[in-house]
């Protein structure tokens, strides 16, 4: 069982690496990603939002929703750390 | 479990800094427009003030400025602020967290708008880190052990 794991994983590891030949390179002007929608977010961020600081207008207002969750999963974490670390004794009879 | 110190410098230095980073945690939440900043980071150091006036004046002073239920209330409170705002934006006839229309009820442009949409949101998500950092170093330094209920 332990030989199928690492035959599995060194398997999807050579299968990763694969893929990795078909990304774009590092700083490539010509990924899709660079072509698709960060111009439109440089050029319109300040006209659309009016806010210098494209990093904000990204994280807060074009992709808000995930701003959001951040906030729900940091929140969900000091609650877990409530729910596990306090404990309300009480008294004894 | 953090002691009182009954060190006068530590007290009187702490005294003087706190609201000197408690401001520049404000101006870090109100510039993240304009510079590097914003809820996340504003709301750390917010924190960050609060765990030092735990640090230095101990549990039972810390206690009446920011206690653990104050805690749990605001960083509950922050995600309201922020899921609230997208809900206005709903009520008011566009998409969740689309801030264009609260133009209407804002009285400004709709670019206008949008920036003092991300201002309220950067808000919420500054009051929720500020509180849960306070709550998870409450946690750990008491171990959890509240006082007894008193029945």
């Amino acid at each position: 069982m332990r030989v199928l794991a690492l035959l599995t994983v060194i398997l999807t590891g050579i299968l990763l690496f694969f893929g990795t030949q078909d990304m774009p390179n590092w700083a490539d002007p010509n990924s899709p990603a660079s072509i698709h929608v960060s111009p439109r977010y440089i050029e319109k961020t300040l006209e659309e939002t009016a806010t210098p600081n494209v990093v904000t207008s990204v994280l807060a207002d074009y992709r808000s929703y995930d701003t959001l969750g951040e906030t729900t999963v940091i929140f969900t974490a000091g609650v877990a750390c409530m729910l596990i670390l306090r404990i309300r004794r009480r008294r004894r009879e | 479990m953090t002691r009182v110190t009954d060190d006068i410098i530590i007290r009187a230095v702490a005294r003087v800094m706190i609201p000197f980073i408690q401001l520049y945690a404000l101006y870090v939440i109100m510039h993240g427009h304009h510079s590097p900043g914003g809820g996340f980071q504003g709301g750390v150091i917010l924190g960050a003030s609060f765990i030092l006036y735990l640090l230095t004046h101990g549990l039972e002073e810390a206690k009446i400025r920011m206690s653990e239920i104050k805690a749990g209330l605001f960083s509950s409170f922050g995600v309201l602020i922020y899921s609230g705002i997208g809900l206005l934006c709903l009520i008011l006839g566009s998409n969740y967290l689309d801030y264009g229309k609260l133009s209407t009820i804002l009285k400004v442009v709709p670019a206008q708008a949008r920036s003092l949409g991300i201002l309220g949101v950067e808000i919420g998500v500054g009051i929720t880190v500020m509180a849960v950092m306070f709550s998870v170093f409450f946690d750990i330094s008491t171990g959890g052990e509240l006082p007894e209920d008193e029945e």
